[in-house]
């Protein structure tokens, strides 16, 4: 009950950006769907007198259907940015199939008596098309309609990746705070709409024979009006925009700081880390959130704004092992502590760089640093017993595991079991409290703030510095769930705003300060 | 007056009309017959051009339909086919309006006109606002015929109209259809492979066969005096009742002879009847008969009709 009373609290608090999420929901939806019904009608007429036709267009817009949304979504990127312009069109590929699939059927169902005797009374062809075919057709077309319709609501969740809006914004931003009254109150919404629409369209699909051609004559203005509810945002060219990932959106140490530390306003859009950095490189986006280790910083040349007010708090990467582990195998200890001190943030933004740009498997990154630092040996197969190790679902942490995995089987007589791409943070600490997995690397800010959920009393105390930070979660972590943060790394993951270095150097923007000083300077 | 000329048709694989010419004269029931397949239905569509001739041409009243606005044509003559093709989506009234509402017909000219159908067709009233998948078989046909018939056009085309009731409906439909005064006043071409339907309906029949016609004439020509051993086969399995339905009294006049005086008593029926419907009258009542043509009458009884009949048929 307590679940459900502050789920509906949050509601509440957070109607203002319900509303409009739920309307930019609604307007993506409709929208793209009437591009594809004012294109995907006329192709399926077309296709139902062209047998020929028919099976080239069907054939496409089947294969468009079986591309996973994210990757449709990824492809629009180079071709048209991130906003609006390329989820509605993503969302209108996908509603395409339906639309001139059943458009082809209904049609080709029609009675062909029917017909010779609509041509042998004078019909014109046009005449048989608006009064005899598609009224026919009508019922399976409408059954098109709806499945399209059904899909883009569910669909459309996933444009906020490309900061297009919608109620993806609260899914996905909840997912990643592990914040499940924001996940329903995205994901509530969301399924309510597909319901309610397919409710709806079942309706106008049962009604009888006399009301069809007002239905048919109504559909076109009850779909305008609802794609007009989506005001399409403005995409100014000389104004800086930024982009943050859902889950820097909702974060003290992410865009909330940003407003009340450093009084930063900024225009922005929310979006995936996926496309994001690229979005910067492309001069879609000019400030992104993201991490300062991250591969793509180089790939794309960004940089780093100086936090000079210290609003994120550290990141230090460590491997957070199982107290019964140490106790058990003390000589482990040691040897995952020789990468202590071995990497930097530049060392780590290159290794990153290497798989997530380059290409390069973890594992030969994995090797080759440890190698070059004179740390890497032979696997020496022992069979003292098993350890295991797991990672979460990005380059870095398979690269991290890789390395400890080398180390361990040349140094002692342990194998190792890896179990990577454990999802996010609560499906690895929950593997590791639940005996599944003996050490993963984590890092000190996720801890304390992911974990912990420290209080902003705690925070302020901490002061976001480094030292007081690995004490205190290490300390929390023995006493409450009997696991131990080995030596930090080295490098620092924070949170970082980034931007193109040319735009850096030519507005002068160096700090989070600089950033906001110039944003009110320039942008009344 | 509809001609065809040499009018050809052919499909990728056959030959479905082969160079058939016909004339069809104002007002007369014209009825092509032939077996399966044999391009009964091609023929009759080449004339409102639902089907384009690969070869030959057609005149309506001596205009080439070629020159016509295919539309136009179209509205111009009435068609009528076996499914129906009625507007699922139409009421009864709607689908019977249809073609006056191409023609912009005002609203009460078009009402009056389908009630007036409606009632020569025997469907009631309160069909009016149905849908057809709510009348039977026998209705739905009906309605059918009075959507063929609503624009008042001269020329009316038929694909086995009645072709896809049962037996008894299909009478009750076809009779009710021939005592329309519409019946006898257009040029009807009538497509069926029903050879007592041809009888019953036919001014002039025109058998075809592999999309030839073989022979075109009267109901009786084609019993007495067929043009070859096709003609002849074809008829052969019905052959004596055919016989009766096509011949009139008035054709066996001559050979009826009058030996009674007092003629005052019976009986009179016109010399328009078909020795059938004679018979059929003998066997509810074996009561001689006077039949009058032109003003004269002539006394009849089983015996004498039978003989007359046979003698018809000797000298034919
Ligand atoms: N659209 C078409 N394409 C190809 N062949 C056709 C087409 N229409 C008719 N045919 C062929 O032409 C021939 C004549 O067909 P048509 O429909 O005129 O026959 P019909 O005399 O009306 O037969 P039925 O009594 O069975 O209706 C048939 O062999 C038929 O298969
Ligand atoms: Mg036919």
């Amino acid at each position: 009950m307590e679940e459900q009373q502050s789920l509906l609290e949050f509601m509440l608090q957070q109607r203002g950006k319900l509303l409009d999420q739920t309307i930019a929901h609604i307007g993506l939806t409709f929208t793209s769907l009437l591009i594809a019904v004012v294109i995907g009608l006329p192709l399926g007429i077309f296709i139902a007198r062209r047998k020929k036709a028919a099976t080239v267009v069907l054939n496409i817009a089947g294969i468009l259907q079986t591309i996973p949304s994210i990757a449709l979504l990824g492809f629009m990127i180079p071709l048209l940015g991130i906003g609006p312009l390329p989820a509605i069109t993503a969302l209108f590929l996908y509603a395409l199939l339906p639309i001139i699939r059943n458009t082809y059927t209904g049609i080709n169902e029609v009675d062909a008596n029917v017909l010779e005797a609509a041509a042998a009374m004078g019909f014109s062809k046009w005449q048989i098309l608006t009064k005899v075919e598609l009224p026919l057709a009508f019922p399976v077309i409408l059954a098109g309609i709806r499945t399209a319709t059904v899909i883009n609501v569910g669909v459309a969740t996933l444009a906020a990746y490309i900061a297009a809006g919608g109620l993806g914004e609260f899914i996905f931003g909840g997912i990643s705070l592990n914040n499940t009254n924001m996940i329903l109150a995205g994901a509530i919404p969301a399924a309510l709409l597909a319901i309610l629409f397919d409710f709806l369209l079942s309706r106008v699909q049962k009604i009888n024979l006399k009301k069809i051609r007002v239905a048919v004559a109504l559909m076109p203005f009850i779909i305008l009006l609802l794609s007009s509810f989506y005001a399409i945002p403005s995409f100014e060219k000389n104004k800086l925009l930024a982009g943050f990932t859902p889950e820097f959106m909702g974060r003290e140490d992410g865009y909330l700081g940003l407003k009340s530390v450093y009084k930063l306003n900024i225009r922005n859009v929310v979006i995936s880390d996926a496309v994001m950095y690229k979005a910067a490189y492309e001069k879609k986006l000019d400030i992104i959130s993201g991490y300062s280790t991250a591969g793509r910083l180089k790939a794309f040349d960004l940089v780093t704004l100086y936090d000079d007010k210290k609003i994120f708090p550290p990141y230090y990467a460590a491997p957070l092992i199982r107290n019964d582990v140490l106790q058990k195998y003390p000589e482990v200890k040691d040897v995952l502590n020789m990468l202590s001190g071995k990497i930097n943030d530049s060392i780590m933004t290159e290794l990153n760089y290497k798989v997530d740009y380059l290409k390069q498997s973890p594992e030969t990154v994995a090797k080759d640093f440890l190698t070059k630092n004179n740390l890497y040996r032979q696997p020496r197969n022992g069979n003292k017993g098993t350890i295991r190790f797991g990672s979460k679902i990005f380059g870095e942490q398979y690269i991290l595991i890789n390395m400890y995995s080398m180390l361990i089987e040349g140094y002692t007589d342990l194998k190792v079991d890896t179990k990577t791409g454990l999802g996010g943070t609560k499906i690895c600490f929950d593997a590791m409290t639940n005996d599944q997995i003996d050490m993963y690397p984590e890092y000190t800010g996720t801890g304390l703030l992911a974990i912990l959920n420290a209080s902003a009393k705690t925070l302020d105390h901490l002061k976001q510095n480094e030292d007081s930070v690995y004490n205190y979660v290490s300390d929390q972590f023995k006493k409450k769930y009997k696991l131990t943060w080995l030596k930090p790394i080295g490098y620092n993951n924070a949170y970082a705003l980034m931007m193109r270095r040319q735009q850096s150097n030519e507005l002068n923007v160096h700090s989070i300060t600089d950033l906001t000083n110039y944003v009110n300077e320039n942008q009344k | 007056m509809i001609e065809a000329r040499n009018i050809s048709k052919k499909f990728k694989q056959q030959t479905a009309v082969d160079a058939i010419s016909f004339t069809v004269n104002e007002s007369e029931n014209f009825v092509l017959l032939g077996t399966s397949g044999c391009g009964k239905t091609t023929t009759l569509k080449m004339i409102n051009r639902l089907i384009e001739p690969t070869d030959g041409e057609i005149f309506i009243n001596q205009k080439n339909i070629r020159d016509e606005n295919a539309e136009t044509l179209r509205r111009s003559i009435g068609y009528a086919l076996q499914n129906t093709g009625l507007f699922p989506h139409y009421t009864v009234a709607e689908n019977i309006a249809v073609v006056p509402k191409l023609f912009k017909w005002s609203k009460e000219k078009i009402r009056s006109r389908v009630e007036e159908l409606m009632s020569k067709l025997h469907l009631s009233k309160e069909y009016y606002n149905t849908y057809p998948n709510e009348l039977s078989g026998g209705q739905q046909q009906r309605v059918g015929l009075a959507r063929a018939l609503a624009a008042d056009a001269a020329i009316l085309l038929m694909d086995e109209p009645f072709g896809a009731l049962d037996p008894i409906t299909r009478t009750h439909v076809r009779n009710d259809f021939k005592n329309l005064e519409e019946f006898k006043k257009k040029t009807i071409v009538l497509v069926t492979h029903d050879v007592q339907e041809a009888f019953d309906l036919a001014d002039r029949i025109c058998l075809m066969d592999k999309g030839k016609i073989i022979q075109v004439g009267t109901p009786a020509t084609l019993l007495f005096k067929p043009a070859n051993e096709f003609v002849q086969q074809f008829f052969n399995e019905q052959r004596l009742q055919l016989e009766y339905k096509s011949v009139t009294l008035k054709m066996i006049w001559n050979f009826l002879n009058d030996g009674v005086d007092d003629k005052s008593l019976l009986k009179e029926i016109t010399s328009g009847k078909n020795i059938w419907q004679v018979l059929e009258n003998f066997s509810l009542n074996d009561e001689a008969m006077l039949v009058r043509n032109n003003g004269v009458t002539k006394k009849i009884n089983y015996a004498s009709l039978m003989k007359a009949f046979n003698d018809y048929k000797r000298a034919n």
